[in-house]
């Protein structure tokens, strides 16, 4: 400080690196401020306004959208004034930080705070306790919501539902699937059939449960029946019936819930496999259709070995998709008739009893059955020698 | 051969044209019901709307005039029957006229009744108009009196599922992107670390953090808020989007990013003047995909959007009203094909590259 002004030339470069300086503070500090400003009162906005329900949908759009670009716009200016050595340190930063902040406040630590929530009881830990409080406090349960959750009949429905689920509805799906792709290879409306067969992805679960109630519709035997299902049914000389809701043929009341998701699935598969098929050498059908093969023997000891590699991973993706079902379950039948599954006992839980220990518990049972997917798919990247 | 082949390709595309109809019939019953007014929809199966045959009364007489003695076996339009084989209704051989007693014995009436061809068409967009508005509604019944029904006002829902569809698709489309980038074309410490990270987390059940998210938004007074959910939808669909825009964004050239590097350009320019505009096609399958996946979703709305019907997104109100109103087919037809209208236009216009999308990825979670 002492040395601050003893020339006239240091006290106009000092000057001059004061202005610089105040004006990179400006830019740095000053910009970010309004940026967070407009930000902050978009949101007040947001939260208070009565306004017409148009002009808060318009603003929340351009408010959400462009505030999430405004701070990568902000965050970048911000690092790129800094000196080069921080620069090229954090530049990669505020390109992938923002992602890895939110998947790890979202799925990663949630895992392990759903894991600790199971420990306790129906409050969770008491409030602001420290860990080693919580441990000793009355709340702390251990397992023991898992051990109930096995030896209650309710998961053990649940559980055995959700493996009818996995068992029929990803097995149809993938079958009906690679059927549909093959014949749809060989027609010449493959277009127009592949359309019609994709068009309930489009549709939601809520939506497609509609859709089936009222195909499942039940009316008394003297009435007209206005579910088709039971129209054919009546019309063949046979008793109407709830099939989805029809608790005495439980447990395979459930396959009329199954039959929804396969309605919804195929198409899926279907779009997987036909590009896979697609993807076979035409030589070599070809050639096996000289050496007088049948187009059965084609399909099953030529087409089928090579595309197992898109069977698998379409499999396993239904699998996991039927694992979390819930929307179906849910607005078709609430799980009753006993058609509960393990992310309905899930719902019930966490948000109807507000067991937040037992439906913790059966977030992570639902967390462990897809680890070995997990397993699987991290295998497969550290088999890739790209990264 | 030839001839074989042939059967072959009548033998395919008959099972293809059965299952296309089979997958079709339930979202045409929809469609077609919707428009059927609510006394069809609850007396008639929607089939119905399609030519078939029905008895129709062509012939009313007094059973006086006609000399019939109910205690005994008659004899009308050749048809035999008792009293009380007359009152179920009986038909004659061939199965084309029915005579059916109605009434007592003493006042009833003898119907003859044939069958003819005929369709039950009377269309109307009543059930639209009680399902869209928001004040209640005048419908004119058959008989001339009038009604006032509430409206459902699912336009309302209609614009909330939009404020929550747009950005929940724009929002984790950008974020992943940036993500993508750094992943592909930086160097920095952790960066195999991390990215074994996305890809653990590609297919953990949202489930997992139902809970102690909502436990953070009761802290941070999001609850209820578009907010809210547009942050939980990035969550749960980030883990894919980056994967799948890392896959593409890691294949362009080499080459015109060097160059641009050697022109002086930074990470960020690069990134929003080459990098976006050419990842476009891989932007679009991906925003299609989470579109229709935001749209669609149930649970994350019923999670943290909460219970003021006025910020509910459609397929919330549209589960209340299968709730509410379990048997009013008119309504829910209605409903759940207005719920639908977006999505399926979106799928019709962009299917191409929702497949494409499709393709590239594996599973969500």
């Amino acid at each position: 400080m002492a040395q601050l002004g003893t020339t006239q030339d240091q006290k106009e470069s000092g000057l001059t690196r004061l202005i610089a300086w105040l004006g990179r503070l400006f830019v740095a500090v000053i910009i970010p401020l309004l940026a967070f400003l407009v930000i902050y009162f978009g949101f007040i906005f947001l939260r208070d306004t009565k306004a017409d329900r148009w002009v808060i949908a318009s603003v929340a759009i351009i408010w959400g959208v462009g505030g999430v670009a405004l701070l990568y716009w902000v965050f970048n200016g911000i690092v790129e004034r800094m000196p080069d050595q921080w620069r090229m340190r954090l530049t990669p930063f505020v390109f992938v930080g923002p992602a890895l902040v939110i998947l790890f406040w979202y799925l990663a630590f949630p895992v392990v705070r759903t894991f600790w929530l199971s420990l306790f009881g129906r409050d969770g830990p008491p409030q602001g306790a420290n860990i080693l409080q919580a441990l000793q406090s009355d709340a702390f349960v251990g397992l023991s919501n898992y051990v109930s959750l096995f030896s209650e009949r309710l998961l053990q429905e649940a559980m055995r539902n959700n493996l009818m689920w996995i068992v029929f509805g990803s097995t149809l799906s993938v079958a009906l699937g690679l059927i549909v792709a093959t014949l749809a290879d060989r027609s010449k409306f493959e277009r127009g059939a592949k359309s019609l067969i994709f068009l309930p992805m489009a549709i939601s679960f809520v939506g497609a449960s509609v859709i089936w109630n009222f195909m499942y519709e039940t009316r008394p035997v003297e009435l007209p029946q206005i579910g088709l299902l039971n129209a054919i049914v009546v019309g063949l000389g046979g008793q109407p019936h709830p099939w989805d809701k029809w608790i005495a043929i439980a447990p395979w009341n459930n396959l009329f819930l199954i039959l929804i998701v396969i309605w919804l699935q195929t198409g899926y598969s279907m779009v997987l496999f036909s590009a896979a098929l697609k993807g076979i050498p035409e030589e070599i059908i070809e050639a096996s259709r000289v050496d007088g093969a049948t187009e059965i023997q084609i399909f099953l000891r030529i087409m089928i070995p090579y595309i197992m590699g898109t069977i698998i991973t379409v499999w396993t993706t239904i699998v996991i998709f039927t694992l979390k079902i819930f929307d179906v379950v849910w607005v078709m039948t609430g799980g009753q008739f006993g058609t509960h599954v393990i992310a309905t006992q899930f719902y019930r839980q966490s948000f109807t009893a507000r067991n937040s220990g037992v439906g913790s518990a059966i977030a992570i049972i639902l967390l462990l059955a897809v680890v070995p997917v997990m397993i699987y798919n991290l295998r497969q990247f550290k088999e890739q020698e790209a990264f | 051969m030839g001839k074989q082949t042939r059967t072959n390709v009548i033998l395919v595309n008959t099972i293809l044209v059965l299952i296309v109809i089979i997958w079709s019939i339930p979202t045409l019953g929809l469609f077609i019901s919707s428009f059927r007014n609510r006394f069809d929809i609850q007396t008639s199966g929607w089939w119905n709307v399609f030519p078939h045959r029905e008895w129709e009364t062509v012939l009313v007489a007094d059973p006086k005039e006609l000399n019939l003695d109910p205690d005994s076996v008659m004899t009308v339009e050749g048809v035999q029957g008792t009293f009380d084989q007359l009152r179920e209704g009986v038909s004659s051989p061939d199965g084309k006229t029915q005579v059916i007693w109605v009434g007592n014995k003493r006042l009833g009436r003898i119907e003859v009744q044939k069958q003819v061809w005929t369709v039950t068409w009377d269309f109307t967009l009543d059930n639209y108009k009680q399902i869209l508005t928001p004040s209640s509604y005048e419908i004119t019944k058959a008989d001339g009196t009038t009604e006032e029904v509430p409206g459902q006002n699912m336009t309302q829902a209609f614009i909330n599922s939009l404020a929550v569809s747009i950005p929940s698709t724009i929002i984790p489309i950008l974020i992943a992107a940036f993500a993508a980038y750094g992943f592909a074309w930086m160097h920095f410490p952790g960066r195999r670390t991390f990215f074994i990270m996305v890809i653990g987390l590609l297919v953990v059940p949202l489930q997992i953090a139902l809970v102690p998210i909502l436990r953070d938004y009761n802290t941070l007074g999001l609850n209820g808020t578009f907010l809210a959910v547009w942050l939980a939808h990035t969550g749960f669909g980030l883990a894919l989007a980056t994967y799948l825009l890392f896959n593409y964004i890691s294949t362009l050239p080499r080459e015109t990013m060097e160059s641009a590097f050697i022109d002086g350009a930074s990470h960020f320019t690069v990134f929003t003047k080459l990098v976006l505009p050419l990842s476009v096609p891989a932007l679009a399958s991906f925003a299609i995909f989470q579109f229709l996946w935001v749209w669609n979703d149930y649970l994350v709305a019923l999670t943290f959007l909460g219970t003021d019907p006025s910020f509910k997104v459609v397929t919330q109100r549209l589960a209340d009203l299968t709730g509410t109103f379990g048997s009013d087919w008119h309504l829910l037809t209605a409903g759940a094909f207005f719920t639908m209208l977006l999505p399926l236009a979106v799928f019709f216009a962009l299917q191409r590259y929702f497949v494409r999308g499709l393709l590239a990825g594996s599973v969500k979670g």
